[in-house]
């Protein structure tokens, strides 16, 4: 490929609206170790619109990159066993859903072994992430769910930085990695006729981990967080119109696929950072998906009720104190839970309350970082203001009238609002600062469920 | 506040599922989340929310109306020294209005407060903190001498009429506060316009407590005017009218308040203006009648032009909702507003008029601008 050609192609994005939150509790750029957790954890959950077929009965030994679930309707897509060891058990919730296949790890992981000499053709790179359980790391938009194998995506996007609150470090998280970051490149660039982009951060200079990647269109995303959420840069770069289908991944699942192609084997490790004005001693650590969290925060917490959230807190899922990783995510968050009623709460100045407004005094000390808890701050209210959402979506799209085109099921205003280009995690900030307490980002996945049953 | 809590606790049950007055919940939520932000965590979504509610936001509004209230006080007692000829001093002043100003605030307040409570008991929802500010500003768009009984009824009319029938709080076409007044404007014309309402007492002395508006109006001449009112009286706001629409300086205070915090749309405060000057100006070049002729900067000062800029087109349930929008619904209220003055000479209030003819219209302006967008994606989707 070109590479003169692909400079020429890159873009410079530079977004105004946004909102960045600064919290207490930010991870310093240290490795930590700790007792390797003995307990995993597979989640149906985490896979958006995938239903389940189990592959094992409890008991049963597994090893790294064994089908632990597959997908009843697509049943290429398999969810694997990310350490080898048994299954403990089986988790069933109402109407026997499953909720959790929990693996007891052994001393050392064993990995199933995969051929990857003959790895050069789209389908032969497809064929081997499906089998070792690396697949599901493309997930595609519209709808935020797990690609489709079959599927011929326009473009494939890699945001390689989160710019949302206490976010991980990818620069930091791949240091030293130039090399496998390049192999996986190599393999994903082939599974679109399209463009790869790689959007790599302009509010700082990024690692050369990525500004040397090759093979891919190197695009700058610079402003306030959402400008690392990947649905926000696909708009800018090359939206989404109806029938298409565009794929993203995260910087660390590259480092996975980098490694199945090098090594052979199906590691589902990754470098997660664990913050939040709870944690005693906020550091970096080598985790692996589905791990048991409880080792890190083992004497690293402080006293008091607290929200653990496997992702960041705008998007993450809370999760308990023996609860385990998400399998997309790199973050850990402890922040105290806000179970409390404040005297007269909304009348006082309020030097330490965070708002994007300046109705609080707050605003005094605009580079402060806050400690904030899991407090609704009010309750729900019907829509009155109006303008807020618009500040912080730097999207050409209506955000209010979409979310009341949803609550309508007005199916055609949805696609003519823009509803395959959004995601909920781009909506977070809405939710966030809304006046009204709403709950912007379950009512727009609500609308793309909607959008996904109609396609289908 | 330790006392409030266990109170508060200690009566919850009755008011609970269950409990003997369990139809009153949302009447003792109403206090519960008045004297304490509730202990409610989020349960999906964001972990974290931003401080601000609706409580908030509308206490903000109030506050930006104080510097409004405080200097329609003073003015009341100030217009009413020059009336009777009495000398008085600033405090006199002062109190003299306080006590006029005072039973409108606590008539509002309590006859509209008993209306949403009373919708909210029987439908079963929260009380919204819309009122807190619509309460504040119907007695402030009132003439001084109004009526208590004729306020609790303009206050019954925009609650029910203007805001419950649609849904309550943010379901609402009209602006709640201008319903009222319009609503006592139509049915009490001889209360609401003419001279003698605007000064209290100013029936002594065959004083005339006419406005500049009304003056205007009644074909009185620009020059001759402004030999009884100067510039200064008119930006600081010793002339009769409205309580709380006199003063420039204390609009632009609340105004600078509202865009400071965000809570105001400068959007619309902004095109409001222009769109003001600009008709104002035109009708200049023209000159047909006095309020043609009456320069544009002085158009937007006189009347309740400024405070229905500032504290009633901004009302964001009944304004255009889209950014855009808020533009061309801003310039039209100002362009509206100088056009019924100037045309109308038997309603000179033309700002009243223009802004509920533009809440009409502000969803018409909306549904063209969200159509636009829609057609673009549309074009782009088909290229």
């Amino acid at each position: 490929m070109n590479i003169e050609f692909d400079e020429l192609m890159s873009k410079n994005i530079i977004l105004k609206k946004g909102l960045n939150i600064k919290l207490e509790g930010k991870a310093d750029k240290v490795y930590a170790s700790t007792k390797p957790p003995k307990s995993y954890a597979i989640k149906p959950d985490d896979f958006h619109n995938l239903t389940p077929k189990l592959a094992v009965k409890e008991s049963e030994r597994v090893s790294a990159g064994d089908c632990i679930f597959f997908d009843k309707y697509n049943k290429r897509i398999k969810i694997c066993s990310p350490v080898s060891g048994s299954v403990k058990a089986i988790i069933r919730g109402e109407k026997r859903k499953i909720l959790q296949v929990v693996i007891d790890t052994d001393q050392e992981i064993k990995y199933k072994n995969f051929n990857v000499n003959k790895s050069e053709s789209k389908d032969d790179i497809i064929g081997l992430l499906l089998d070792s359980g690396l697949w599901p790391f493309f997930r595609q938009k519209p709808f935020d769910i797990i690609a489709n194998p079959e599927d011929n995506p326009k473009a494939i996007f890699i945001s390689s930085f989160s710019s949302s609150p206490l976010a991980t470090d990818n620069d930091f998280a791949l240091y030293g990695l130039d090399e496998l970051f390049q192999v996986g490149l190599d393999k994903i660039t082939k599974l679109t006729t399209g463009r790869t982009h790689l959007n790599v951060d302009g509010n700082t200079i990024p690692s050369k981990v990525f500004t040397s990647a090759k093979g891919v269109q190197i695009n700058k995303v610079s402003g306030p967080h959402p400008s690392g959420n990947v649905g926000i840069q696909i708009h800018h770069i090359d939206p989404i119109n109806k029938g298409d289908v565009v794929w993203y991944l995260s910087p660390q699942d590259v480092i996975s696929i980098g490694r199945l192609f090098h090594e052979g084997k199906a590691d589902f490790s990754r470098i997660v950072s664990l913050s939040g004005s709870m944690v005693l001693k906020p550091r970096y650590y080598r985790m692996v998906a589905g791990a048991c969290i409880f080792p890190l925060l083992e004497n690293n917490v402080n006293e008091g009720e607290k929200r653990i959230i496997s992702g960041d807190v705008l998007t993450g899922k809370k999760i308990s104190e023996k609860g385990y990783l998400g399998f997309y995510d790199t973050q850990i968050c402890v922040i105290p839970e806000g179970n409390s009623s404040e005297f007269l709460g909304w009348l006082l100045p309020g030097f330490h309350k965070f708002s994007m407004s300046k109705t609080f005094f707050s605003w005094l000390f605009p580079n402060k970082r806050f400690n904030l808890n899991t407090n609704n701050n009010g309750e729900e209210r019907a829509f009155v203001v109006t303008g807020q959402y618009e500040k912080v979506l730097p999207m050409n799209i209506f955000p209010m009238q979409l979310i009341k085109s949803i609550m309508m099921e007005d199916i055609e205003m949805m696609e003519g609002l823009g509803i395959y280009e959004v995601s909920s995690e781009d909506f977070a900030l809405c939710e966030f600062v809304c006046t009204s307490k709403m709950d912007v980002q379950n009512i727009i996945r609500k609308g793309l469920d909607l959008m996904l049953k109609e396609n289908s | 506040m330790k006392v409030f809590r266990n109170l508060l606790d200690a009566i919850k049950p009755n008011f609970e599922r269950g409990g003997k007055l369990e139809k009153l919940y949302p009447a003792y939520d109403a206090f519960e989340t008045f004297l304490f932000v509730p202990d409610h965590t989020t349960k999906k979504g964001t972990h974290i929310k931003d401080a601000i509610d609706l409580k908030r936001t509308m206490f903000m509004v109030i506050v930006a109306l104080i510097p409004c209230v405080l200097f329609g006080m003073w003015n009341v007692g100030y217009q009413y020294s020059i009336a009777s000829g009495e000398s008085m001093t600033f405090i006199k002043q002062f109190n003299f209005g306080f006590w006029k100003f005072l039973p409108l605030i606590i008539v509002s307040y309590a006859v509209g407060l008993a209306v949403e409570f009373a919708f909210a008991v029987l439908r079963g929802h929260q009380v919204n903190e819309g009122y807190l500010v619509t309460g504040m500003l119907i007695p402030l768009t009132m003439p001084i001498d109004v009526p208590l009984w004729m306020l609790a009824i303009s206050v019954i009319f925009a609650v029910v009429i203007g805001k419950e029938v649609f849904g309550g709080t943010g379901m609402n076409i009209l602006n709640p506060a201008l319903t009222a007044r319009a609503f006592l404007f139509f049915a009490y014309p001889s209360w609401m316009s003419g001279d003698k309402v605007w000064v209290q007492n100013a029936s002594v002395d065959g004083y005339s407590g006419a406005t500049i508006l009304g003056d205007l109006a009644s074909s009185m001449n620009w020059q001759s005017l402004s030999g009884q009112w100067s510039m200064s009286d008119m930006f600081f706001g010793t002339v009769p009218g409205s309580v709380g629409e006199t003063s420039m300086v204390a609009i632009i205070l609340g105004a600078l308040i509202l865009l400071f915090t965000g809570v105001g749309s400068w959007r619309i405060i902004l095109s409001t203006f222009i769109g003001g000057y600009f008709m104002a100006y035109l009708f200049n070049l023209w000159g047909y009648n006095e309020l043609m002729s009456t320069p544009a900067h002085i158009h937007l000062m006189i009347g309740s032009f400024a405070f229905g800029a500032v504290f009633m087109a901004t009302d964001p349930v009944t304004a255009s909702q889209t950014n855009k929008g808020k533009y061309i619904y801003g310039f039209l209220i100002g362009v509206f507003a100088i056009l019924i003055r100037t045309f109308n000479p038997a309603y000179p209030e033309g700002m009243m008029l223009a802004i509920l003819l533009m809440n009409i219209f502000a969803p018409l302006i909306d549904h063209y601008i969200v159509l636009a967008n829609v057609n673009k994606r549309l074009k782009r989707a088909t290229v």
